[in-house]
């Protein structure tokens, strides 16, 4: 996977993702989706390109169950999230519908930054700075899960859960 | 080594021993569906080929975030989900009937439960003494029609809190306490249990608020053993016959002890814009207030009707700070009006507006102006969470924001108590 950074601070609550005056357009995830992050950054829905990153630092994703904030920033195009940490809802809902999520050292990581990801194998390589960062890949129950495309698809698979 | 209590409750389900670190597959007792989630919940049931839920009554669908609905689309959405509960038989809780969490623990919720909802603080459910949890759409999409979920039963980390807290000190302080220590993201993946004397002798509202705001420390699950008081609290809804005793082995094995002096609390508020930006109440006084926010799955309880009544009796809110009061189900609302609460905070120049989440999440019913500050009883003060990004939200007590309520700016309740 090789994108840009779109780069955030911590604690990126679903609340920055999908908020809640957008609530009536959660069965219009397009139009949704034209507003994914804009309180965090107006720029980014507009702008960002498939396959380009969106980089988190601690506590990425806290708050509401809402899958629609994987699904929007998903949609907008990001081939990953990448954080220091994640919470977990968001984290198991990434898994769920399919957006890789990443959990890693993101502080070298500047916005515009192009990055190439090495999913299976654990490595990103910031191409614009020259340096490599390694991550530990995801929990074998959910790497089963976001293997098969999410878990709509990992049920309809196996029938049921498949995760060991 | 004995069993924590989630430990326990994970065992019981699997009827085999399972420890933190563990993955498995577990048997879901109740499933949770909101407005704001079971729309797509119901899309992604349909995707996956499921025609039926595992079992009908277990299967609750609340309309609650917007209620009654401010736009044509929600209206659209909770016909959606009448529709899903007639098709399939679930429960449905329609407008007007409360918030989930409050009617699940009222009617549904019972100890060795597990839960799994489509809404983060599901948490609520641990007090308890089930496995409540916050999933998102599909999981629950998933937990609805094979009756099972995935989970890896996580390490707890125990608060354990003794002594008699202090007068105009309440459960919401301490939980204020415990995530501004522990951090937004200082329980993350962890359960919290709350034990020792000071939650043996609390009542089941106020060990409620304890379990409900769990996750914003991150955790997976809050956790109270069942006693007296769980059993009490079952048979004042008519559900006495679904108690039972839950509670940790006395050598379980803890990833750590929070330890909790109760009677060195002091009322607490979070401050904008993270839920563990944490300060005295005190030291914020001559913080203008512009709404004060009574409600929520948090504090809409009957005893927080009652202390704000009390409070407010013979009181008028400051003339520009606007009182909304909400209660959380509508056997609330009948119990506070029955009490004659609801008339008293009438009088003191509040608004009461129908069960549900109300101001809370965003939706409608007290969204604040840019640069207005609402002081609130509920659970998060994100930007943008109360539907405006140029707003903020603090969080507090019953008792510091019915005090606040009549200064119009944040207030230590101690001074008026």
């Amino acid at each position: 996977m090789r994108g840009k950074v779109w780069k955030f601070g911590d604690n990126i609550s679903t609340d920055l993702i999908a908020a809640g005056r957008f609530y009536h357009l959660r069965s219009n995830m397009p139009e949704l989706a034209k507003h994914c992050l804009e309180d965090a950054d107006p720029n980014f829905a507009p702008n960002a390109k498939p396959g380009d990153f969106v980089v988190g630092g601690r506590n990425f994703g806290l708050g509401s169950s809402r899958e629609h904030a994987p699904i929007t920033i998903k949609m907008v195009g990001a081939g990953a999230v990448l954080a220091q940490s994640f919470a977990r809802i968001f984290y198991r809902n990434a898994v769920n519908v399919g957006l890789p999520v990443i959990e890693c050292d993101t502080t070298q990581f500047d916005a515009g930054d192009q990055l190439d990801i090495d999913l299976a194998g654990g490595v990103i390589k910031d191409v614009t700075k020259g340096i490599t960062v390694t991550f530990h890949p995801m929990e074998d129950a959910m790497r089963r899960i976001l293997d098969d495309g999410g878990l709509v698809e990992h049920i309809k698979k196996h029938g049921d859960f498949a995760i060991s | 080594m004995g069993l924590t209590l989630a430990e326990k409750i994970l065992s019981e389900n699997l009827s085999r021993e399972v420890h933190a670190g563990d993955f498995a597959v577990f048997n879901v007792n109740l499933c949770l569906l909101q407005d704001g989630t079971g729309p797509l919940a119901v899309r992604q049931f349909k995707k996956l080929g499921f025609e039926k839920v595992f079992d009908p009554k277990s299967v609750v669908l609340f309309l609650d975030h917007a209620a009654p609905s401010p736009k044509a689309e929600l209206s659209n959405d909770h016909m959606l989900l009448r529709e899903f509960a007639r098709e399939t038989g679930s429960v449905l809780s329609d407008v007007g009937d409360g918030i989930c969490h409050q009617v699940m623990s009222q009617y549904y919720t019972s100890p060795g439960d597990i839960l799994i909802g489509a809404d983060s603080h599901t948490v609520t459910g641990g007090a308890l003494a089930a496995f409540a949890t916050g999933m998102g759409s599909t999981d629950v999409a998933v937990g609805m029609g094979l009756g099972k979920t995935w989970l890896k039963v996580p390490v707890t980390v125990r608060v354990q809190a003794t002594g008699d807290m202090p007068l105009g000190v309440y459960s919401k302080d301490m939980i204020l306490h415990i995530i501004g220590t522990l951090g937004a993201d200082g329980a993350t993946y962890k359960a919290l249990e709350f034990g020792g004397d000071t939650i043996e002798k609390m009542s089941m509202p106020s060990r409620l608020v304890l379990a409900n705001m769990a996750v914003e420390a991150g955790a997976k699950v809050g956790l109270i053993a069942s006693d007296s008081t769980t059993q009490k609290y079952l048979e004042k809804y008519g559900r006495a016959a679904k108690y039972r005793e839950i509670k940790p082995d006395a050598d379980a094995a803890y990833e750590s002890v929070f330890e909790i002096d109760s009677k060195t609390l002091v009322p607490l508020v979070a401050c904008p814009h993270t839920v563990d930006n944490v300060k005295p109440a005190s030291e914020l006084k001559g913080t203008k207030v512009h709404q004060v926010f009574i409600g929520s799955c948090t504090n809409g309880r009957l005893e927080d009707l009652a202390l704000a009544a009390s409070m407010l009796r013979d009181k008028t809110r400051h003339g520009d700070t606007r009182l909304i009061i909400v209660p959380a189900s509508r056997r609330v609302y009948m119990e506070a009006i029955e009490a004659g609460y609801i008339k008293t905070l009438l009088e003191a120049g509040a608004l009461i507006q129908a069960p549900g989440c109300a101001s809370c999440c965003g939706v409608h019913a007290g969204i604040l102006g840019d640069g207005e500050v609402c002081l609130a009883t509920t659970n998060r003060n994100f930007l943008a969470r109360m539907g405006n990004p140029k707003s903020f939200v603090y969080l507090s007590s019953v008792a510091t924001a019915a005090a606040s309520a009549v200064t119009g700016e944040i207030t230590d309740p101690r001074e008026v108590l």
